[in-house]
């Protein structure tokens, strides 16, 4: 039996959580103050996953823009770095709003990375 | 959206006549200075509170603020009960603001106020200089960050030192890395966010330095930006040499005692082409100081009631420009305050500003283990509204009870397992129980 301590990261409070378990079995979960908290140190105790964030460039007719862009999900945290190298290579053209797919299912993760912002705002 | 750039790019002065003349003046109800979450969130507040041409303004091409370059998560836990990055936070707020056709100034810096008259002189270069009338004013500048002037380290005076924000506008604006090898002096949320970002980038970030015993940001931000990546945090360690001639080649760190003095025999080598500040923040407020409101020593913003009315009648202040706030979900609930009041000064429905009526007052003062109350002073009476206070503490604590007192007598109390100077605390109280007299926070252990 493995016994984990997890800061939990979803609102500022930052509850200390005990979790206990053994692989993806989870026996007990103590210390969270709400039922957010306790999911999210289950989910931490199995697989610790996290919003990505960067930048990728767009053209859009002649003017070249760093959108802020963001995982739509949260992305296992090994995978982290193959993630921003891929990121990293991306270019899109046109003109991009908020919330639309610039890279669809990165390195397999299930999820996509997506617009922070809007370009007419920018 | 279409909507949203035509009210961007609607020119607002007076410019038809073609002359220069600063005397043709366009009038507003409310006008906020800044267009980050503060003024964004004020402007939305004071169209709904029925307020008639609000005008926002910003030197920058763009609203947002500093949120357009904070593209890390941990916005809108408590605002909007989900996380959001500082672009997408700061989007609804400027959605928002031109769905209730507030009007926006970019590119156009407020150069002083006249607090008697209630106008702003403002420059840009398409308009030139121009007069500004309004009948309320929202002060809405934000902060700034503490660079090594404040600080004094010891050393050469090389190129590679960034304070944490300017090399996060580099990053992440800019696509410019300042550097492949880091040092952050600060535990600050800035710090730390960019301890993560520069990894991410490919950067090594090899020691996170902090000079008090605890840290100075959020606890989510060391779990999310430091542990997960391995980045150690040095609590009770100062920078206290900087070493290269053209660019920084390293710096010395080593341990510090009670009294924050280093250890000799306790220094540390460590060498890197970077060297970022997060050593705090200070509230912006020279244009403050040309419309003569009275300012807090603690906190550096303007003195404020619970309306977030300054001393200056008609002059409102909110945000950053206030007191440092760690998250922008508070600043946005306190602006939206501001906002509506500007609007009923604006309409004549408010009481005048704090100095006006120094006798129906009540004075928040600072007890056991509080470093400062926001709003200063309650305006009384406040009727049967009841009033938010917001506060920190000066050192750590676990296990305590918030008690605030009327003239000795408790009228709210909370209890609290875990307060820290680096996040910020609030206390509701309750309308029918606020009358003259004093009121006091303090923080006791239960
Ligand atoms: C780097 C950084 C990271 C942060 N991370 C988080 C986080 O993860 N989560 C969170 O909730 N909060 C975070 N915060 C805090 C939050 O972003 C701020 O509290 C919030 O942005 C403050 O809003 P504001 O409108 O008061 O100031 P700002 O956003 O700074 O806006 C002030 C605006 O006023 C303009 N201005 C100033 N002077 C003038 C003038 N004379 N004329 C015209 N315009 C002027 C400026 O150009 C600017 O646009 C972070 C803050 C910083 C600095
Ligand atoms: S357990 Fe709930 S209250 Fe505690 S930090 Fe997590 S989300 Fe916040």
């Amino acid at each position: 039996m493995q016994e984990k301590r997890i800061t939990c990261i979803v609102c500022p409070r930052g509850c200390e959580i005990t979790v206990i378990g053994e692989g993806k079995e989870i026996h007990s979960i103590q210390g969270q103050q709400c039922r957010r908290g306790e999911d999210y140190a289950g989910e931490e105790f199995i697989c610790p996953s996290r919003i990505l964030t960067s930048t990728v460039l767009v053209h859009n007719e002649g003017r070249k823009i760093l959108m802020p862009v963001r995982s739509n999900r949260p992305i296992p945290r090994e995978q982290m770095r193959p993630c921003m190298e891929e990121i990293k290579k991306a270019q899109v053209q046109g003109e991009i709003h908020r919330y639309d797919v610039l890279i669809p299912n990165i390195c397999q993760t299930g999820a996509d990375m997506i617009a922070a912002a809007d370009m007419d705002w920018m | 959206m279409e909507g949203i750039a035509a009210y961007m790019e609607r020119p607002v002065s007076n410019t038809e006549s073609g002359t220069e003349e600063t005397e043709q003046k366009e009038v507003y109800d409310v006008v906020m200075i800044g267009a980050g979450p503060a003024g964004l969130a004020a402007a939305a507040a004071a169209k709904e509170e029925g307020a008639g041409r609000v005008l926002v303004i910003d030197r920058d091409s763009a609203g947002g603020g500093i949120l357009q370059q904070c593209i890390h998560p941990g916005f809108g836990l408590t605002y909007y009960r989900e996380e959001l990055t500082g672009p997408e936070y700061a989007g609804r707020f400027l959605t928002k603001a031109a769905d209730e056709q507030a009007e926006f100034l970019l590119n156009t810096m407020v150069l002083e106020i006249n607090p008697a008259k209630r106008t702003l002189l403002c420059s840009s270069q398409e308009h030139g200089m121009m007069q500004i009338q309004a009948k309320a004013i929202v002060l809405a500048m934000g902060c700034r960050e503490r660079t090594r002037a404040n600080i004094r380290i010891p050393g050469t005076r090389p190129s590679g030192i960034y304070t944490a924000g300017a090399a996060q506008r580099l990053i992440n604006r800019q696509n410019i890395m300042p550097g492949k090898k880091a040092v952050i002096l600060g535990s600050g949320d800035i710090g730390m966010i960019m301890a993560r970002r520069m990894t991410l980038e490919g950067a090594e970030v090899t020691a996170v330095v902090e000079i008090m015993d605890y840290l100075a940001g959020l606890t989510r931000n060391r779990v999310q930006c430091l542990d997960d990546f391995g980045i150690p945090l040095l609590l009770s360690h100062t920078v206290t040499k900087i070493v290269g001639n053209r660019r920084i080649e390293g710096v010395w760190v080593s341990q510090v005692d009670e009294k924050r003095e280093p250890i000799s025999g306790t220094e540390r080598y460590y060498p890197c082409d970077t060297l970022l500040l997060s050593v705090g923040l200070i509230p912006e407020n020279e244009l403050s100081r040309t419309a003569g409101v009275e300012t807090d020593p603690v906190t550096g913003g303007p003195v404020v009631d619970q309306h977030m009315q300054t001393s200056a009648e008609g002059i409102f202040a909110c945000g950053n420009v206030v007191h440092v706030n760690d998250l922008a979900d508070n600043v946005s609930l306190e602006s939206e305050r501001a906002g509506r009041a500007a609007a009923r000064y604006a309409a004549g429905k408010l009481c005048r500003g704090l100095r006006e009526r120094a006798d129906g007052q009540i004075p928040c003062i600072a007890g056991e283990n509080i470093r400062y109350i926001c709003p200063q002073r309650i305006a009384a009476p406040a009727g049967d509204e009841d009033v938010s206070v917001y506060f920190r503490v000066s050192r750590p604590d676990r296990d305590v009870r918030i008690i605030a007192r009327l003239n000795g007598e408790i009228i709210a109390s909370r209890r609290e397992m875990r307060v820290n100077p680096g996040e910020m605390l609030s206390l509701l109280l309750p309308g029918s129980r606020i009358a003259a007299g004093e009121l006091t926070i303090c923080v006791m252990k239960e």
